[in-house]
């Protein structure tokens, strides 16, 4: 790194908009700053006080004047509240087709799967130019996801899940910091990007130990936890088939309809009764406390993998 | 000169300091003067404890892997620098000392409308006090000021309840003294002090007041709760228990969000009082800067959520904040320019309050302008948790809220003290202070930028020239605060004798002797003018 750069490395698609906007920020700021200092330097020598006795005519204030300098700082913040919601609202959402990657923060690691299965702690290996999306929870504390290189930051927290994403635009090694207090070595929470040329990364991907995929691992959760007795493919057990439920609207016994992302996954296996499927009995026990944060990934990651396999008629066999 | 160093002595006039010895005197008075200096006192102390947190917090950060305590240490120091001072100097700073002192004498009453209730907001004050200096000495706490949840509940094995029960039990002496603000500003105006009559200290003291009053209750129930969490393991934070790990990062900014303009709206009185003193002017557009306090004070019950933008929250909710965040600068902008029309064609001053003035005016602007680049969502996502958010809310309460204070007390010093002070001393001390808080909290802004994040105990090497020239300019800034504290406790004993009204303000506190006599006024003022009537005298002849 240079002996004292004034901006950080711009390594990914947004960086430079982010910057930019950065960039009219400070001259708002220098700008604004340099006109009251000089018009206050200026008055402060034109308007010295010369005698003892001098006693200037009061001026009541001036009402056209408090309406312009209400205005003018009106409209500029409007300008910067206009451009930084769309810059924001652009980035919000990841792009259709990106890459997954789960990340799991714990005092003080990062704990990273890759749906090929591949592992890794405190290290991100992506491929340049492809849009990675992060799935990221917590098992402990809030943590904070921050690569600075890339201008992208999101909590990450214990019982949730919250999602980020980024194009990664340089070959390189970028920091990643934990920018939430987590505890004693919070400033310890530190870990790499790894950008890597798209061939490169696909046998970084492919190398190693050729451990299991999540899918395959959470197949296994599945069936070991006993999951596969009720919830058969056929949907004759006692829950409803998973098959094709990933993604599409299921019917509560309330009447609402909620859709079947992680979020509603994780908190079926978790809080199963917090949300019982039309025409099934609330007899699901939880899974509190006896699958890892990393074990839930992955039967999420075989359930959504189930959900592509077989699309099915949406009229779920009544028992 | 020694008759006149002795003369006083012999005939002094009856005043609130020699109305009575003895430490019952103190400690049982009812007079707002008095308890007014219990609270420079204890607010005094606490500003050194924290202070002297905050210097070793900045030798530590001058190597990279951390040059003089433990991680664990280091997350303690941050944690108790920010405990005490924002709860145990910022917000009672100005209300507290400057305010009791001067509430009543500018409304021209004899004191405030509960004395009661205003003696015991100190002793509440001190047991908040008493606890949170129990929880430094009984081993110290290391959640953050901010004490966020899962961690602060159930993760942290650190003196959390200590610490707790303080900060709750603090809250009620601000609720105690806002409402005898409020009552008192309503109540108690003497005949002839109408609300547009009013200094503009006393309309910020009355904003501050409803902030007091309204947000430290939410302060209280969520620190209660975080206490029961964290003792009772009932699961209201923490989703392992079943509770939601957001809910304590809205209950607490929607206090601690207002808590800000609890800090910055006195310093904004005070230095209206010394611009309009320093400048010979009526404050240019009154109404518009005393109602800017009511908007600052009402809008950031709104903005809570700008702390929140990174936490996965809807983008809608990003948005709604983001815009009410951006609405409430402009007050701040329009009070800003105000202060500075007003020097137009002054008499200007430089004694050392006016300087203190103008250094808040200059290092207000430039922590409201970064306030920007956090209330816009796009730079926010990147700065969020960095060392710029602590430059930019240290101008806000170091640049903005303690220069103020420093103004105030050097302003009303002769009144308080009855004694001068070296103005010169004064005026280096606030050239040399100005000078350290920028070298101290300006390369932070781009630390921030680079990406350094707050609360490291240790840091990636290339961030250390900029922490390097950080903790440098803290040297300064120390030495900067040490000055006051040496030549205002010398002018106690040997500075001049005060005459009632040293600057030639306008304002009933000067209208009666420096130091006042315990009952305020001899007879109870009558007043037939607006505030900051320093104008040319209608048939006085100057």
């Amino acid at each position: 790194m240079q002996s004292m750069p004034f901006q950080p490395e711009q390594a990914s698609s947004i960086a430079k908009s982010v910057d930019e906007l950065y960039l009219f920020l400070t001259l708002v700021t220098v700008f604004f700053s340099a006109l009251i200092f000089s018009v206050i330097f200026y008055f402060m020598i034109r308007y010295r006080r010369r005698s003892p006795d001098e006693r200037p005519k009061p001026i009541e204030g001036n009402f056209p004047l408090e309406v312009l300098w209400t205005t003018i700082p009106t409209l500029i913040v409007a300008v910067i509240f206009v451009w930084s919601s769309m810059l924001y609202f652009k980035n919000a959402e990841a792009p259709k087709g990106s890459m997954e990657i789960f990340v799991t923060g714990k005092q003080w690691m990062w704990k990273v799967e890759h749906p090929e299965g591949q592992r890794e702690i405190n290290e991100v290996h992506v491929p340049l130019g492809r849009p990675v999306k992060l799935t990221m929870t917590s098992e402990d504390v809030i943590h904070d996801f921050f690569v600075p290189a890339f201008r992208v930051k999101k909590d990450v927290l214990p019982g949730r899940y919250t999602s980020l994403w980024f194009t990664a635009t340089k070959v390189g090694t970028f920091h990643l910091f934990c920018a939430q207090y987590c505890g004693a070595f919070h400033a310890g929470m530190i870990g790499s990007i790894i950008v890597q040329e798209p061939d490169e990364f696909e046998r970084w991907l492919a190398g190693g130990t050729p451990g299991e995929s999540m899918e395959q691992a959470g197949e296994k959760v599945f069936q070991s936890s006993g999951c596969s007795t009720c919830h058969t493919p056929d949907g004759a057990g006692l829950g409803p088939s998973l098959l094709g439920v990933y993604g599409q609207p299921v019917k509560l016994t309330t009447g609402e309809t909620v859709t079947a992302d992680d979020a509603y996954i994780r908190e079926s296996i978790l809080l199963p009764k917090a949300k019982i499927v039309m025409g099934y009995t609330p007899i699901m026990p939880t899974f509190q406390g006896q699958l890892t944060e990393e074990q839930l990934n992955d039967v999420i990651a075989y359930i959504r993998a189930l959900g592509k396999s077989q699309p099915k008629p949406k009229e779920e066999g009544k028992q | 000169m020694s008759t006149a160093t002795l003369e006083p002595r012999v005939h002094a006039p009856r005043n609130y300091l020699n109305a009575d010895y003895g430490w019952k005197s103190w400690l049982f008075t009812l007079d707002h003067k008095r308890i007014a200096l219990l609270y420079l006192i204890s607010v005094t102390f606490f500003f050194l404890v924290g202070g002297s947190f905050a210097v070793l917090m900045r030798i530590h950060l001058t190597e990279p892997q951390g040059a003089l305590v433990q991680p664990e240490t280091y997350n303690k120091l941050f944690t108790l620098h920010g405990v005490i001072m924002i709860f145990f100097f910022l917000i009672p700073s100005i209300p507290a000392v400057l305010g009791n002192f001067l509430v009543p004498l500018m409304v021209g009453a004899r004191d405030l409308a509960f004395p009661k209730l205003n003696l015991l907001s100190w002793y509440i004050y001190i047991v908040g006090g008493m606890f949170t200096l129990y929880s430094a000495i009984a081993g110290g706490v290391d959640t953050g000021w901010t004490f966020y949840t899962p961690y602060s509940s159930t993760y942290s094995n650190t003196q959390v309840t200590a610490v707790a029960i303080g900060v709750f039990v603090t809250g009620f002496s601000s609720i105690l003294t806002g409402l005898n603000f409020i009552v008192t500003i309503h109540k108690m105006r003497c005949p002839g002090l109408t609300w547009f009559r009013m200094p503009l200290f006393l309309w910020s003291m009355y904003a501050t007041s409803l902030i007091m009053v309204l947000g430290t209750p939410v302060l209280a129930i969520t620190i209660f709760l975080l206490a029961l969490e964290h003792l009772f393991h009932v699961g209201i934070f923490s989703p392992a228990l079943g509770g939601d790990p957001l809910l304590f990062q809205h209950l607490f900014w929607f206090y601690s969000h207002p808590a800000v303009y609890i800090m910055i709206l006195p310093a904004m009185g005070v230095v209206s009082e010394i611009i309009a003193c320093f400048s010979r002017k009526r404050i240019f557009g009154y109404s518009i800067v005393a109602f800017s306090s009511v908007a600052i004070a009402v809008l950031g019950f709104l903005v809570w959520g700008h702390h929140m933008f990174v936490t996965g929250q809807s983008v809608f909710a990003g948005l709604i904040f983001s815009l009410l965040s951006f609405l409430v600068a402009i007050p701040s902008a329009i009070k800003v320019f105000n202060w500075t029309a007003t020097l137009y064609k002054g008499s200007i001053s430089y004694e050392a309050p006016m300087l203190y003035a103008m250094g808040f005016i200059g290092l207000f602007t430039m922590g409201g302008l970064t306030g920007l680049f956090l209330a816009s969502l796009a730079t926010d996502v990147h700065l969020n948790g960095t060392y710029f958010v602590v430059a930019h809310f240290h101008y806000i309460m170091v640049g903005g809220a303690v220069m103020g204070y420093l103004g105030g007390i050097h302003f009303w010093w002769p009144k308080i003290s009855g004694r001068k002070y070296p103005d010169m001393w004064a005026g280096i001390a606030a050239v040399i202070i100005f000078i350290g808080f920028n070298l101290t909290f300006f390369p932070q802004f781009i630390l921030g930028y680079l990406g350094m994040p707050r609360r490291y105990a240790f840091y990636p090497a290339e961030f250390q020239v900029l922490n390097v020239m950080s903790s440098a300019g803290a040297t300064v800034l120390g030495v900067g605060y040490l000055i006051p504290l040496i030549y205002l406790i010398w002018s106690m004993r040997y500075g001049p004798i005060a005459e009632p009204n040293p600057w030639g303000a306008t304002g009933l506190e000067w209208t009666t002797a420096s130091p006042p006599p315990t009952e305020n006024f001899a007879e109870i003022p009558v007043v037939t003018e607006e505030a900051y009537a320093y104008g040319p005298k209608e048939g006085s002849g100057d």
